[in-house]
């Protein structure tokens, strides 16, 4: 497969990925208490998955050309 | 102080200054100098899905349920990774068949059907108008709120005002003409609306930049940023749960995933997220950037909500004010009069924004897919004589503006204020979810059919109407609260809220459950059991495969129509700027004549005038209308199906040829580089040829010389005639080592070389080598010093060829040692299954580009004119082929002035049973390794 041809899978996994990510149970491992500099550990973890996730988005999208 | 004057000001400011934009953009549009033709405002106006809504209502949901709010951002982002597969075929179908709304689209798919796009119109409005009238509210309720300043006074709590006094009526009259003038100034074929873009693409700006700063305000203003305020939200024990909120506050695991569904559906089905994302792209290729630019827009507008959710908690920990109004009220209570306009021109811009875009997309569908079929069927009305009919398209979207708005504000003023305002929205998130199964069966599975479709919107829609909108009804006092509590009728299995006995759900979870059901399930239900017509078979066909046929869809047209009357058709709904243009482009893109001038035209034609029909009045209206001035012949079923067939069998055969043409070039690839090959080879033989003979002729050439001279001069001394015998006869040992060692490498080279394979001890080769050389290495007074392993070393190897590679790294190195101070080492080592043998001399040593060329054929180190070294320049290339055909490897290491070392290694054999006994070993007589 050729780089463009490689897109529509590598986001489909990169939404799996999303759905795996922001769902029961790995969800409910961060569900506890404390902080991380004083910022609720599940906010922690879900922002930064966030972030992460659209960084692969814009990896998987922009690579390869038209 | 912030007088009522001062607002009002600022807000009229700001919305003149939207107009501005839109207005520059569309003229430049005109001039063909598109603005918005950038991945950038494409992406930004993608943002319009963040509401007044997402700018007060999340904070207000986050202040109830901690992360709660976040599904409604999270489930975009996943549905935006899918983006590149659902919504890229969405665009290609849309732009092919010229869709104007989401209404079209559906009534498209299922064979143009005019019933079906009526019905998604209206579970669009019906389903929409709780959205706008939560905008209306917003802007109102933030309104009231400013006014009050410096206090802080809900607006639940300013006396009722008549209607006319209401600020919610003013807005929804002053948005009505705004977006009036936004979306209808005039009739574009595309229904593109580039003013708009531009100026929602500028309101995503400000409402970002006016949240950022509000959220900063608060956490590193009011607060000493991110941790200050979750560590005193910690020690207030009421705010404590919210920290993590996931069990029993949010609503639990199955609210947050039913969430994530709905909103991931709400970002492709909203009918202002279908305007911007599909009826407003320019180029399919802008959604490269918005796949990721627009779910970072979504985080960054999220960042702060939490922080100042908490804050609002703690500031205002009597509850009396409500957490939808923390946005606005923080500043208020900071007096920070600015930044509270800010705010307040933030949720404007954001409501401004859903507002427009919404009621111009749904505008569109009243126009195009409820009033006029209605009108041009009815024949009364003589609708097909009018001459141009542009006037009353753009008169039935303005009413249809003014309309939408008037119900939202009605809905504001009975139901409004029973909800908060994320309850609203997801009331109808719920609504245009529905949508989902229609469209989506309807890309990708081709067996779908209208009737199907019509179940499932129906089924799915009234379990909306039942499950949501009622109760909605039955809280603001409309319909009686018994009704809700123990079922119509007393039936308490029919309880709109625990419908059949499913309790233990929130209102949403449930109502989405049951809906879905309901609309998938009679979806593929009915269409499974119900056929379809030619038409629909047709449209599945034009939609479900759209990457796979060209431009379609003529093929299935059979009649005859007069080019007169299409034009005349095409004039009275475009106008006739518009037709000549129309025309043109068509002349101009095929070739052809202007089709004016030919009395009758062909369906490709007829299918042009179609689709640019279509994109006025929509896919059903268009169908109607062309029908009536051309002679149709219809297709059967049997003929449609043919029609697919025979072009599915051509995109079979392109298949087949593509592959075919691909084998061939991989074989004509193949093909070349053993043709590159065999020159090369026929290239080395002619090297090999020319310098073999070169090599002969320098030693015959002596060899004659001095025959000559003793043939010619019998009275040569004794003494001379000696010193030439002596260099006649050493110039032919040469030329015959010279022979022997060419006829050598034809052999190994071509295998046909005889290999006497037996087990000997390396050592004692070694050490035999080293003592017959003694002798000469004595003569030019160079050390020859051997270390080898104390036991033996058995190796299976040609005993008389192992030989000729030892003497002939032995006296290389003494032909490169300096006499006198030379010294040559030999090293036998055993190294873990293998023996390795080094020769090393501390002769000048070999530069590093020369060490990879000295084992080619005839190549000598040093200037060959002037210092030509002895030897043939075959040794060191054919101890190589012997070495390796040992299964060993032989090379070379050396630093220029510090000598050169020659190793090579051999497999080491298991000793034989009997030391001494040799064992023939059969090889095969051409190399097997190759």
């Amino acid at each position: 497969m050729t780089e463009p041809e490689k897109r529509a899978p590598r986001l489909v996994a990169l939404c799996m990925l999303g759905c795996l990510l922001f769902n029961y149970p790995i969800l409910a491992l961060f569900n506890v208490p404390g902080a991380l500099l004083g910022v609720p550990i599940l906010y922690v973890y879900i922002f930064t998955a966030w972030v992460v996730l659209i960084a692969l988005m814009a990896l998987a999208v922009e690579r390869g050309g038209d | 102080m912030l007088h009522g004057w001062v607002i009002v000001a600022t807000s009229f400011a700001y919305l003149g200054l939207l107009f501005a934009i839109a207005y520059y953009a569309d003229k430049r549009a005109d001039a063909g100098q598109s603005v918005i033709a950038s991945p950038y405002i494409y992406s930004l106006s993608l943002a319009v899905y963040a509401t007044a809504w997402t700018f007060y209502g999340s904070v207000g949901r986050a202040a109830n349920d901690g992360v709660g709010f976040l599904p409604i951002y999270l489930g975009p982002t996943l549905m935006i990774a899918l983006w590149w597969i659902v919504l890229r075929k969405i665009l290609r179908i849309s732009k092919r068949n010229r869709i104007t709304s989401l209404a079209d689209f559906v009534a498209s798919r299922y064979g143009k059907s005019a019933l079906l796009g009526g019905v998604v119109t209206i579970i669009a409005v019906i389903g929409i108008i709780p959205y706008i009238s939560l905008q209306l509210k917003a802007v109102s309720n933030s309104f009231t709120i400013l006014v009050q300043y410096p206090e802080i006074v809900m607006p639940a709590k300013v006396a009722a005002q008549p209607v006319f006094a209401d600020t919610a009526l003013w807005v929804a009259l002053i948005l009505a003409l705004f977006t009036i003038a936004f979306g209808t100034r005039h009739l574009d074929a595309a229904e593109h609306h580039q003013g708009m873009v531009a100026a929602i693409a500028f309101e995503s700006l400000v409402k970002l930049l006016a949240f950022l700063a509000v959220g900063a305000f608060v956490t590193f203003g009011i607060y000493d940023g991110f941790g200050d305020v979750f560590a005193r939200a910690a020690a207030d024990p009421k705010l404590l749960p919210l920290l993590t909120p996931l069990e029993g506050v949010a609503g639990g695991y199955a609210s947050w995933v039913w969430l994530t569904i709905l909103s991931m559906l709400a970002i492709m089905f909203l009918p202002r997220q279908f305007q911007v994302a599909v009826i407003e792209n320019l180029d399919e290729r802008h959604l490269k950037k918005a796949i990721w630019l627009f779910p970072a827009y979504m985080l960054a507008i999220n960042i702060f909500v939490l922080p100042i959710a908490f804050g609002g908690r703690l500031h205002f920990p009597a509850g009396d004010v409500d957490a939808d109004t923390f946005v606005l009220t923080l500043p208020m209570v900071e007096r920070k009069e600015l930044l509270a306009l800010l705010v307040f021109i933030g949720g404007l811009s954001a409501a401004t924004g859903m507002v427009i875009v919404e009621t111009i997309a749904l505008s569109t569908m009243v126009c195009n897919d409820l009033v006029m079929p209605v009108l041009l069927r009815m024949k009364r009305l003589r609708l097909n004589e009018r001459p141009d009919l542009t006037g009353l398209l753009l008169g039935i979207r303005r009413g249809a503006i003014i309309l939408v708005l008037l119900l939202g504000y009605l809905y504001f003023r009975l139901a409004g204020e029973a909800y908060a305002l994320v309850s609203i929205g997801l009331i109808s998130f719920a609504a245009v979810a529905q949508f989902a199964p229609a469209i989506l069966g309807g890309i990708f599975w081709k067996g779908g059919t209208r009737r199907g479709a019509l179940a499932g919107l129906l089924a799915g829609f009234g379990v909306w109407l039942y499950t949501l909108l009622l109760p909605a009804f039955a809280r603001s006092g409309w319909l009686p609260l018994s009704l809700l509590e123990h079922g119509p009728f007393g039936i308490e299995l029919l309880k709109p809220l625990a419908l059949f006995g499913l309790a233990g759900l929130d209102q949403i979870t449930h109502a989405m459950l049951w809906s879905m059901i309901a609309n998938v399930g009679l979806y593929v239900g009915v269409s499974l059991a119900g056929t379809q017509s030619a038409e629909e078979r047709r449209q599945a066909s034009v939609f479900v495969d759209v990457f796979r046929y060209e431009a379609g869809g003529a093929r299935f047209w059979r009649g005859t129509a007069s080019a007169r009357d299409l034009y005349s058709l095409l004039a009275r709904f475009i106008g006739g700027a518009g037709a000549d243009a129309a025309f043109a482009e068509y002349a101009r893109a095929t070739g052809t004549r202007w089709p004016e001038q030919e009395p009758v035209v062909d369906a490709e034609f007829v299918h042009f005038v179609e689709t640019q029909l279509a994109g006025a009045i929509g896919a059903a209206s268009a169908r109607i209308m062309v029908a009536s001035v051309a002679k149709e012949e219809a297709l059967t079923l049997d003929e449609v199906s043919e029609l697919l067939d025979e072009a599915s069998q051509v995109v079979v055969y392109s298949h087949k040829l593509e592959q075919k043409s691909r084998e061939l070039e991989a074989a004509t690839a193949e093909l070349r580089a053993a043709n590159e090959r065999l020159k090369e080879l026929d290239r080395l033989k002619d090297d090999f040829m020319s310098t073999v003979t070169h090599e002969l002729r320098t030693p015959l050439t002596s060899i004659r010389a001095f025959s000559e001279i003793l043939l010619a001069d019998p009275k040569v001394d004794l003494a001379e005639r000696k010193k030439f015998l002596g260099i006649i006869t050493r110039e032919t040992e040469r030329l015959t080592r010279l022979i022997n060692q060419v006829l050598d490498l034809a052999k190994i080279e071509s295998g046909r070389a005889e290999w006497r394979i037996t087990r000997v001890d390396l050592c004692t080769t070694v050490s035999d080598v080293v003592t017959q050389m003694s002798q000469v290495f004595k003569e030019k007074s160079v050390a020859l010093n051997m270390r080898l392993p104390p036991h033996a070393v058995w190796v299976d190897v040609d005993e008389d060829r192992l030989l000729q590679v030892l003497l002939n790294l032995l006296s290389n190195a003494l032909k490169f040692s300096p006499a006198g101070s030379g010294r040559v080492d030999v090293d036998v080592t055993a190294i873990d299954g293998a023996v390795r043998v080094d020769v090393r001399d501390n002769g000048p040593g070999i530069r590093p580009e020369d060490q990879a060329v000295i084992f080619d054929k005839f190549r000598q180190v040093g200037d060959t004119l002037t210092n030509k070294p002895a030897g043939t320049g075959l040794g060191l290339h054919i101890s190589r082929q012997i070495v390796e055909h040992f299964g060993g490897r032989l090379w070379v290491e050396s630093r220029p002035g510090e000598g050169a070392c020659f190793s090579f290694t051999l497999p080491v054999a298991a000793a034989p049973a009997a030391a001494g006994e040799t064992k023939e070993v059969s090889w095969p007589k051409t190399s097997a390794r190759s």
